[in-house]
């Protein structure tokens, strides 16, 4: 659809609201986890909520985005709980512990969608775009419910920035100065769970932690300072959310999250290379620059120049 | 006789898997594995378009390939200063994005069921066989699995004390000569073959789970290395026949039975390992 | 680099005090990065053999990344090493390394004779297994070191100077010409201690050389008759009566230190 007509269609405009707003809640909490090294707590999160959202389905009987809302969020908590029982209580490592939680859950929900597929009798509408998500066939009540979320998990993290912050470099400092590492984990795990729920409908459970990663680490890559680390990965996230619903008016055969995805890592590429931090181009300049001191060095040595 | 052909696959693959396992597990790699499974997709499309069939000969070493390609990126990231979790994160997602891009965009000509992907269906194993030279030889993928869970035996078995040193202490391994790079690519193309290989009968949801459940329950049973590996592949076995039953009582997906109980079991070896579950400290300390 | 009596290396100077032939390390105009950044700067040494070497420096002085780029375990940006006259890679037999205890998982399921058994594994080549004289051989080690009633505990049960102990049976069963350790008394109860320094001097009257790494300088008098003082660059070589001394001192530490004088010589230093 060409970009005129995009603005002109309110379905599409919301749609593209929606996508941008994800991406822009996963840019800005997947900073917070991307300093914890949490980054992939959100797979994990993503994988979990599928036997939730089954849960869900078979306790009302209906498709409805709240409840699967609902289960997706109960099911990522309990995941969560899993892992962090198995790291504090047994030899087994974290990630080890993050592999497991999803694998086990991730299985414990195909069970669950194969047995309400049997019963069913084919294939359950709705219930298969939550695997690989397919943003254009997400209704008006969808996308509102996409957007408030994603609306609220930004509040929230704009919100509680400093204590992210701060729990995020030092808890130990953080506890010493009254603030309660355990409460701020909790909360920053809630809005992980909220942002995979939020997106999955549009991006799909494989693909939703790729907004947690891609756009934070990207963004790493241009700033020293965490602020501005933050607000420059919710941008590299809208963008890629835009760029995915916007291809996705194209043709209902494009699969909006991963275009979405691919667009995210492409910036991150982008970033990889060209940025003045950790990009190839500079440091390639920078060791230049290093071999050609290291020979000077040497010319003075050997010339016996005395050192001070 | 349908029965024992599925309880032999799956058997195979857990036992492959297990194998391997140890070895990510000891090595802080659970999630490394879990990337390779999803990186794999965008080279089983690629090989499905280039070759139109979806057999494992055209599409194993394609596939495999991207599995280890994979690893290489991250481990490029990894020293390009990007954090290991989200190196990880980035590569596989964008892996699995162009290979569900692929197949949305290629469906007709690739047939390739993205759920099938995920859990496979090896119910269907005994049912597609293989013909060779005009003979039949039984259900292939049985074939594939088998001759994959020889390879990794032989490997392992050859070149034990080099992994085991790798995982335990690389710096040691380097000052010794040992090719500490090689040995690690080594294992992460085998995983890559393994999963490949498993995926056609039993998706990518079992070969994850196989790959860390079983070895993390023998992990938590034993502090012998030895010990932990058989442990692991029997466990892995167990857990294949015990999922199997409890799906056909269920009616619902194999793979996922099978992954569900290793999960089980894990939380069994959590609560209640005569060494280490949590259930069981009080009493080891009084005595 | 200072130049005195005897022992002490000046640069350029490299081949004149020990033939590189027979000198255990040579280390030429060395400069090697340690995550990407260089932290050695020309690096000369030639250490003699038979002594008891401490590598003396501040923090980030670039004393681990030494050993490790002899090892070739850090990228080497220009110079070279030599150990016994040839690259290193042609003399890992003669080398014995025993690396910081944070280096290694100490949930691996493996027990201390186990971990002295992997030091064999040079010796066994690609495709031979370890058997019955290799276990011996490491029993013996274990022995040395006070272990052998531990050998067959998991080594997540030791405490951190048992640990140690195990990590230097592991180097003793290398049975090596030059020995190169990092940090090896960091951290370490008294019993342990006096195990480590025994075996050292055990080693030194076996004719082996003994490179380590060092933090703690008011016992580098009673360890080592030999020093390298480190910062980034060489900043002097020689036994330790020669070399040990507060001007030195003060330059590798660039001023932070207190020195304490006793009649008139350092005995004490703190940095």
């Amino acid at each position: 659809m060409p970009l005129s007509d995009v603005w002109s269609d309110p379905n599409v405009r919301w749609v593209l609201l929606g996508c941008m707003l994800l991406g822009l809640s996963g840019g800005v909490i997947g900073s917070f986890t991307y300093i914890r090294r949490q980054s992939l707590t959100g797979d994990v999160l993503a994988h979990a909520a599928l036997p939730g959202v089954c849960l869900a389905y078979m306790a009302i009987g209906a498709k409805s985005v709240w409840a699967f809302v609902v289960g997706a969020a109960l099911a990522g908590w309990a995941a969560v709980l899993c892992v962090g029982l198995l790291v504090r209580r047994s030899r087994l490592k974290a990630d080890t512990a993050l592999a497991a939680a999803l694998s086990v859950f991730f299985a414990f929900g195909v069970v669950l969608l194969t047995f309400i597929q049997r019963g069913e009798g084919g294939n359950v509408s709705g219930l298969d775009a939550f695997l690989f998500g397919q943003a254009a066939t997400m209704t008006a009540g969808d996308v509102r419910a996409m957007a408030t979320l994603s609306a609220v998990v930004l509040a929230a993290g704009v919100l509680f920035f400093k204590e992210f912050k701060l729990t995020g470099f030092d808890p130990e400092f953080a506890r010493s100065i009254g603030f309660s590492a355990g409460r701020i984990d909790a909360l920053l795990m809630s809005l992980v769970v909220v942002t995979v729920v939020a997106g999955i409908q549009a991006v799909g459970v494989v693909l939703m932690s790729a907004f947690l990663i891609a756009p934070a680490v990207a963004a790493r890559c241009w700033t020293e300072r965490f602020g501005r680390m933050v607000a420059l990965a919710g941008v590299f996230g809208a963008v890629s959310g835009w760029a995915g619903g916007y291809a996705g008016t194209f043709s209902h055969q494009l699969p909006t999250g991963a275009l979405a995805v691919l667009a995210a890592s492409a910036l991150f590429v982008l970033s990889l290379l060209f940025s003045p931090r950790c990009g190839l181009l500079a440091r390639a300049v920078r060791r230049f620059v290093q071999r050609r001191m290291t020979r000077a060095e040497f010319r003075r040595a050997a010339v016996g120049v005395k050192k001070p | 006789m349908s029965d024992l052909i599925i309880l032999l696959t799956g058997g195979l693959v857990a036992a492959s898997c297990s194998l391997l396992g140890s070895f990510l597990v000891l090595r802080r790699m659970a999630m490394v594995g879990d990337a390779i499974s999803h990186a794999v997709l965008p080279g089983i499309a690629a090989a499905f378009l280039a070759s139109g069939s979806r057999d494992p000969i055209v599409v194993l070493p394609g596939a495999a390939l991207m599995g280890v390609l994979a690893v290489f990126c991250i481990q490029w990231l990894r020293q390009s200063g990007v954090q290991e979790d989200a190196a990880t994160g980035v590569v596989f997602t964008a892996l699995f994005a162009a290979g569900v891009l692929m197949v949305s965009l290629f469906a007709r000509h690739i047939d390739l069921d993205l759920e099938h992907v995920l859990y496979g269906e090896i119910v269907f194993v005994p049912y597609d066989e293989l013909h060779l030279f005009g003979k039949w030889l039984g259900p292939r993928a049985l074939w594939f699995v088998g001759a994959t869970f020889a390879l990794n035996a032989a490997v392992v078995a050859i070149f034990y004390k080099q992994f085991k040193l790798c995982s335990f202490d690389p710096l040691l391994a380097a000052s010794l000569g040992v090719p500490v790079t090689f040995f690690h690519y080594l294992l992460m193309a085998l995983v890559s073959l393994t999963t490949v290989a498993a995926f056609d009968s039993v998706g990518a949801v079992l070969v994850v789970g196989m790959l860390v459940l079983p070895p993390a329950t023998a992990y938590l049973l034993t502090d012998s290395l030895a010990r932990m590996i058989g442990l692991g592949m029997a466990i892995g076995v167990a857990d294949a026949a015990i999922g199997y039953g409890v799906s056909v009582a269920l009616d619902a997906s194999t793979a996922g039975c099978m992954v569900t109980v290793a999960g089980v079991a894990l939380a069994l070896a959590f609560l209640f390992s005569p060494k280490h579950g949590i259930l069981m400290r009080p009493k080891i300390k009084r005595a | 680099m200072t130049t005195t009596e005897s022992g002490t290396v000046a640069p350029g100077d490299v081949a004149a005090e020990t033939e590189p032939e027979a000198s255990p390390l040579v280390v030429r105009d060395l400069t090697a990065a340690y995550r990407g950044e260089p932290v050695l700067r020309c690096v000369n040494l030639a250490l003699p053999e038979g002594r008891l070497i401490g590598l003396i420096g501040p923090n980030g002085a670039g004393k681990s990344t030494l050993l490790k780029a002899v090892l070739g375990l850090v990228p080497v940006l220009s110079g070279e090493v030599l150990v016994f006259g040839m690259p290193y890679r042609k003399r890992r037999r003669l080398v014995g390394y025993v690396p910081q205890r944070e280096s290694v998982d100490w949930d691996f399921p493996t027990d201390a004779l186990d971990v002295v058994v992997m030091g064999l594994y040079g010796r066994l080549g690609w495709f031979r297994r370890p058997g019955k004289k290799e276990r011996e051989i490491a029993m013996e080690c274990l022995e040395k070191v006070g272990m052998a009633a531990y050998a067959d505990r998991q080594i997540g049960q030791l405490s951190g100077g048992q640990q140690q102990r195990v990590f230097l049976a592991r180097a003793l069963a290398q049975d090596a010409r030059l020995y190169l350790m990092d940090e090896p008394f960091a951290g370490v109860d008294a019993a342990t201690e006096k195990a480590i320094v025994g075996l050292l001097g055990e080693l030194k009257s076996r004719g082996k050389t003994v490179v380590v790494v060092h933090h703690d300088l008011s016992t580098v008098r009673d360890y080592f008759d030999w020093v390298v003082l480190l910062n980034r660059e060489v900043v002097a070589a020689g036994p330790t009566d020669e070399v040990f001394r507060p001007e030195l001192l003060q330059r590798t530490y660039g001023g932070r230190l207190a020195v304490f004088r006793e009649n008139g010589a350092p005995t004490r230093a703190e940095g």
